[in-house]
């Protein structure tokens, strides 16, 4: 008994085929859109690799990339079948690989849905990477002669403006580091020295930050330096200063830049999944409806599509069954031969 | 004596018809893509409202003027679209004739405005630069003025643009020298260091050699050094003369004339196309004359003639010019109709004379 059965004369197989087929024509606009969102996050990724330690894992837009091509390919063998299946001439040739053509959108669907799942699941260990990426860059923001790190000041500049943030949680990282070269150093000089004496390391710490951690909303020219000496400055206070430098730290900055683009892409995955799905069940049944002829010569007559040939606990029940002879095809010899020796 | 006459048989007719529906079609987006840049401009200038004085409006002209042009250009290629639709239905185009002439007019005034619009665009660039000086200056001076209703969004303003066009001042970065940019909120005036400063000059303000943050250049190799610029002295390792990464080097005037200036050029050659596109459609007088003297034919499938102009220039220049003054006279309210009446006496002799010439021949 199949399932969900639907009767079909030709007018009304004519334009299931029409239909399925302009379907079809914006599943491959839409397999486009798959591979344009993977090229564009993996071009994101690419252009802040620095501050991700290099290290940050591609998997993610390669899938999308990958997905989109093979989306594009069967969306367009789809509506090529379809184009043909109303002429019986030429579907006679695709009919004979049609089947193992839907078990394959069947599973290329699920594989789209579990894209657009990693999508979602992707944010943490990008956290993880953005964490040690920032630490490392920060760390090496003084050293603007040493090659291979000498952009490092300029990126975590126009990036903590660009994001208005500062430092990986606040702007309290940029007192734990030395980010002022010893080139700039007076080493003469005696607070120089008073600062490289107070710790272990010998580093020159300071309470300050670099410009790019200022905020332009402030109502008062930015105070960069001597920021948690309050006598320092004139009507300072530095617990209830709000607007002087960005509060936001960057590690939260651009993980929220990145979750909301990996959101955006894998809600429309999800769309791209359920056009996909429409399109398959679509293709089936003009598959069955034209196989269900009962005299294929005559186009005129009536004939039924279905979802599947028998119900989905049968159907179950024969795919387990063919999987086990197909296991057992490998025992077959031995079996044959006792089978032999008895009968004989 | 017709001027550039051309024939054309049916055939010659549908394709003409087809490929000006086509062109009109293409006048159509092109139309669309110029209202759609008038938009864009006018976006960008009003994003920068507050460094452009108020008799900046005449810049605003540009963008205004592509707009409209956009619209009327949208309207007037549909037109166009539907006449070569209905060119080659004989029962359906009689109904168009009355409207091409108005068609043509409005087609060759759109070119004109558009034209207009290419030339203004360089020619304002004079008030564009005078009027970004004076919004830039009242800028920087209102800089300080974070409490004062109406000017407290400058510092940001300034702040923004600076980082953004990545420039310093006016010209450069010493207009900050002779500008208090420092609120007064914010100075101890007990401190001796203020005192100086502000008795060092006639209008006692708080000057100082140094610059805002947004100043600053990210590519500089060192942190950024904001004040005491001119003091060699008062920075490890730092001459203030061969310094030259620390701050933006560039001007804020120069920088936003050059994106405007950048804006309008990069529109000047689509502007251009356009009108390209639109002179080619003016082919549709052939399209007019054939169509209309196919239907005059007893085969309306036959050949006929395309033409531009009926007569020569000249001739047709002096009946437009008879027709406009007679029109003129019957407008006016004019006690002494025998002139007219002898007007029209005279060109029915004339034609009496024409009609009489030829028979002696004959």
């Amino acid at each position: 008994m199949a399932l969900m059965v639907v009767k079909f004369d030709l007018k009304k197989r004519v334009k299931l085929a029409q239909t399925v087929w302009f379907m079809y024509w914006f599943a491959v606009l839409a397999g486009i859109l798959v591979l344009s969102l993977g090229l564009f996050f993996k071009i994101e990724l690419r252009k802040r690799s620095e501050l991700m330690d290099n290290n940050e894992s591609h998997f993610l837009p390669n899938l999308l990339i990958l997905m989109g091509l093979i989306a594009c390919g069967i969306n367009a063998f789809g509506g090529k079948v379809c184009y043909d299946s109303l002429d019986p001439v030429k579907f006679a040739k695709w009919k004979p690989m049609l089947k193992y053509f839907l078990v394959f959108c069947v599973c290329f669907n699920g594989l789209l849905l579990m894209t657009s799942l990693l999508c979602f699941l992707m944010r943490i260990p990008l956290q993880f990477t953005l964490a040690e990426g920032i630490k490392n860059g920060m760390k090496f923001y003084k050293d603007t002669d040493t090659p291979g790190r000498c952009y490092m000041k300029r990126t975590l500049d126009l990036m903590q403006m660009e994001f208005r943030c500062c430092g990986n949680d606040n702007f309290r990282d940029w007192f734990e580091i030395q980010w002022v070269s010893n080139r700039y150093l007076d080493f003469s000089s005696k607070e120089v020295k008073d600062r490289i004496g107070s710790n272990v390391d010998g580093q020159y710490l300071m309470d300050g930050v670099p410009f790019s951690c200022c905020n332009p909303s402030s109502p008062r020219p930015c105070i960069q330096y001597q920021m948690t000496n309050n006598s320092a400055h004139y009507s300072y206070d530095h617990y209830t200063e709000e607007l002087n430098v960005w509060k936001k730290g960057c590690r939260d900055a651009l993980l929220s830049y990145y979750g909301g683009i990996m959101n955006t892409i894998g809600a429309l995955v999800v769309l791209v999944t359920m056009l996909e799905v429409a399109v398959t069940v679509g293709l089936q049944y003009v598959n069955s409806s034209l196989s269900t002829l009962a005299n294929p010569e005559e186009v005129e007559s009536e004939s039924e599509g279905y979802l599947l040939e028998k119900t989905v606990k049968e159907t179950f029940t024969d795919i387990m069954a063919k999987m086990k002879a197909m296991g057992k095809g490998g025992k077959v010899e031995e079996g044959g031969e006792e089978a032999v020796a008895t009968v004989s | 004596m017709v001027l550039l006459k051309m024939k054309f048989n049916q055939q010659r007719r549908v394709r003409l018809a087809q490929g000006l529906w086509l062109l009109s079609w293409l006048a159509v987006m092109c139309g669309a893509f110029i209202f759609c840049l008038g938009v864009y401009l006018k976006t960008e200038l009003l994003r920068r409202d507050e460094v452009e004085k108020e008799s900046f409006m005449d810049i605003h002209v540009v963008p205004n003027i592509l707009m409209m042009v956009g619209l009327a250009s949208i309207g007037t290629n549909w037109v166009a679209t539907r006449v070569c639709q209905d060119s080659l239905d004989a029962s359906r185009f009689p109904r168009w004739k009355v409207l091409l002439l108005a068609w043509f007019v409005v087609a060759a005034l759109l070119c004109c405005l558009l034209l207009a619009v290419v030339v203004l665009s360089y020619v304002l660039q004079g008030r564009l630069e005078e009027s970004l000086k004076v919004g830039l200056r009242n800028g920087i001076r209102f800089y300080k003025d974070t409490d004062v209703p109406g000017r407290c969004f400058q510092k940001e303003t300034i702040d923004r643009l600076q980082m953004e066009f990545r420039c310093c001042g006016n010209n450069n970065f010493k207009d900050w020298f002779e500008v208090q940019w420092v609120s007064g909120r914010f100075l101890d005036y007990t401190a001796q260091e203020v005192k100086d400063r502000i008795r060092s000059n006639v209008d006692g303000r708080y000057l100082l050699d140094g610059v805002p943050f947004s100043c600053c250049n990210p590519a500089s190799p060192r942190p950024c050094l904001q004040y005491h610029l001119t003091d060699n002295r008062a920075h490890f390792n730092y001459d203030y003369l061969s310094e030259d990464l620390n701050l933006y080097s560039r001007g804020c005037r120069q920088a936003l004339t050059d994106y405007y200036m950048g804006l309008m050029n990069s529109t000047g050659p689509g502007v251009l196309s356009v009108i390209l596109i639109q002179v080619g459609n003016f082919h549709l007088r052939y399209l007019q004359t054939a169509v209309e003297g196919a239907m005059a034919l007893e085969d309306p499938e036959g050949d006929s003639e395309g033409y531009i102009l009926e007569k020569g220039v000249k001739e047709t220049f002096e009946e437009v010019k008879v027709k406009v003054l007679t029109m003129m006279k019957l407008a006016q309210v004019d006690p002494e109709g025998v002139p007219v009446d002898a007007e029209a006496e005279k060109a029915a002799d004339t034609t009496a004379e024409k009609a009489a010439s030829p028979t002696p021949a004959s």
